[in-house]
């Protein structure tokens, strides 16, 4: 109990701090250590799959995400901070975000006791899935629609950021040419952690089934070991116009959508599968999905397009 | 038998945290960048290393504390590595040098 009230704690302390830090860098970092003590709680919680999700993607590739920000941002920023926005602004922000906390807060102290909770009936019915793992059953049986959207949405962000690329470097290649060091200490580390990297993340992927994990956490750490080696210059990244990229984008979502429109055939509705084939068909599903989810993952950190194609 | 791995894990994990405690203070109190990094190692590599010493008495069955001991060398190995990066950009005659 006190370790928990102190965990809050701190989640309260560390969030405030970043919302105060006045250096980006210095708020990234604060945001960094936020998702991380964030992933504590949900251990705390019980959840562990929202945990590596948190830790994974809310607090490492986001993270990472807005490094890079706070790096390009970092040639406005002197302006951007002598420049004080008007009180009245201020304060409706500060209005703002308050009416949400306190809707936030609302909703969770005016819950019945106990909570209303669907968990039994996702209990009773995983047989049907085939899966061992309740909250891979919600993602991709119960509520695969959210899955198939969130998948599209990367693609979308993806898409958002190639847009950001100058009309001559258009299709080219994102971020610039790393040069590897062969005595260099990221080339030892590349060679190292990636090829034991890959085998993590494929099976954080593969044990989702039946235990906490899942196609997001283990699609996250293989973009990390994508991003490692593209650093360290032993893989150049590739030109986003490249064909068999475009196609690993897409093959996730691409699946996702054509097995959930035979559902209407075979059993009646969109995303729906006859019941003997549910395991077979998630898993035929889940694999481009990992892919895509990786690919993407690792080309939103990757950036806009900087070199033309070839270069 | 159990008493004794109880005492052994409270034990290690005790140092390990004292480790933990050693490498905060030392990453708040000491002036340079390199002493930080310094003292902020032994708190990864040793207190998590006497950490997860005291947790494998606990560890149920071989795969668990192999498992363990893999957390253990890959901290070990993204720390010094970010360690040296960091180091290596931080020192004062700069990252070429």
């Amino acid at each position: 109990m006190a370790f928990d009230i102190g965990l809050a704690l701190l989640v309260l302390g560390v969030g405030a701090w970043t919302v105060a830090a006045r250096d980006t860098f210095a708020a990234v970092v604060g945001f960094v250590a936020y998702g991380l003590l964030l992933a504590l709680i949900w251990v705390r919680l019980a959840a562990p799959d929202v945990a590596l999700t948190e830790a994974a993607l809310g607090s490492g590739l986001t993270g990472g995400l807005l490094v890079g920000a706070s790096t390009r941002l970092r040639r406005a920023e002197t302006r951007a901070v002598d420049e004080r926005q008007p009180a009245t602004l201020r304060l409706a922000a500060a209005v703002l975000c308050a009416l949400v906390s306190a809707g936030v807060a609302a909703i969770v102290l005016l819950l019945p006791e106990p909570a209303p909770t669907l968990a039994p009936q996702a209990m009773v019915n995983m047989a049907a899935t085939g899966l061992g793992n309740p909250v891979t059953a919600v993602l991709m049986a119960y509520r695969a629609i959210d899955t198939l959207l969130e998948t599209v949405v990367l693609l979308l962000a993806l898409v958002g950021i190639w847009s950001l690329a100058p009309d001559r470097v258009w299709g080219g290649v994102p971020g610039p040419r790393h040069q590897a060091e062969p005595d260099g200490l990221l080339t030892f580390i590349a060679q190292l952690l990636v090829p034991v990297g890959i085998l993590v993340g494929i099976h954080i992927f593969w044990i989702g089934s039946v235990a906490p994990g899942g196609e997001f956490q283990g699609a996250t750490i293989l973009a990390a070991m994508w991003i490692l080696a593209m650093m360290a210059g032993l893989a150049d990244a590739p030109a986003v116009s490249r064909r068999w990229l475009r196609l690993m984008l897409v093959a996730g979502p691409a699946v996702f959508l054509t097995i959930g429109l035979t559902g209407f055939a075979v059993a009646g509705s969109f995303l729906a599968c006859p019941e003997s084939h549910a395991k077979l068909l998630i898993l035929i599903i889940e694999v481009p999905v990992t892919l895509s989810i990786a690919a993407t993952l690792a080309l939103l950190v990757a950036g806009p397009p900087e070199r033309a194609r070839g270069r | 038998m159990s008493a004794a791995l109880n005492g052994l894990t409270i034990l290690a994990v005790c140092a390990g945290a004292f480790f933990f405690l050693a490498g905060t203070v030392g990453l708040l109190r000491f002036p340079d960048t390199l002493s930080r990094l310094h003292a902020l190692t032994k708190a990864d590599n040793l207190g998590l290393g006497l950490v997860v010493l005291g947790l494998l008495f606990q560890a149920e069955g071989l795969l668990a504390a192999l498992k363990l001991i893999s957390v253990w060398l890959l901290a070990l190995l993204a720390g010094a590595t970010v360690t040296q990066l960091i180091a290596h950009t931080a020192r004062p005659s700069g990252p070429q040098a």
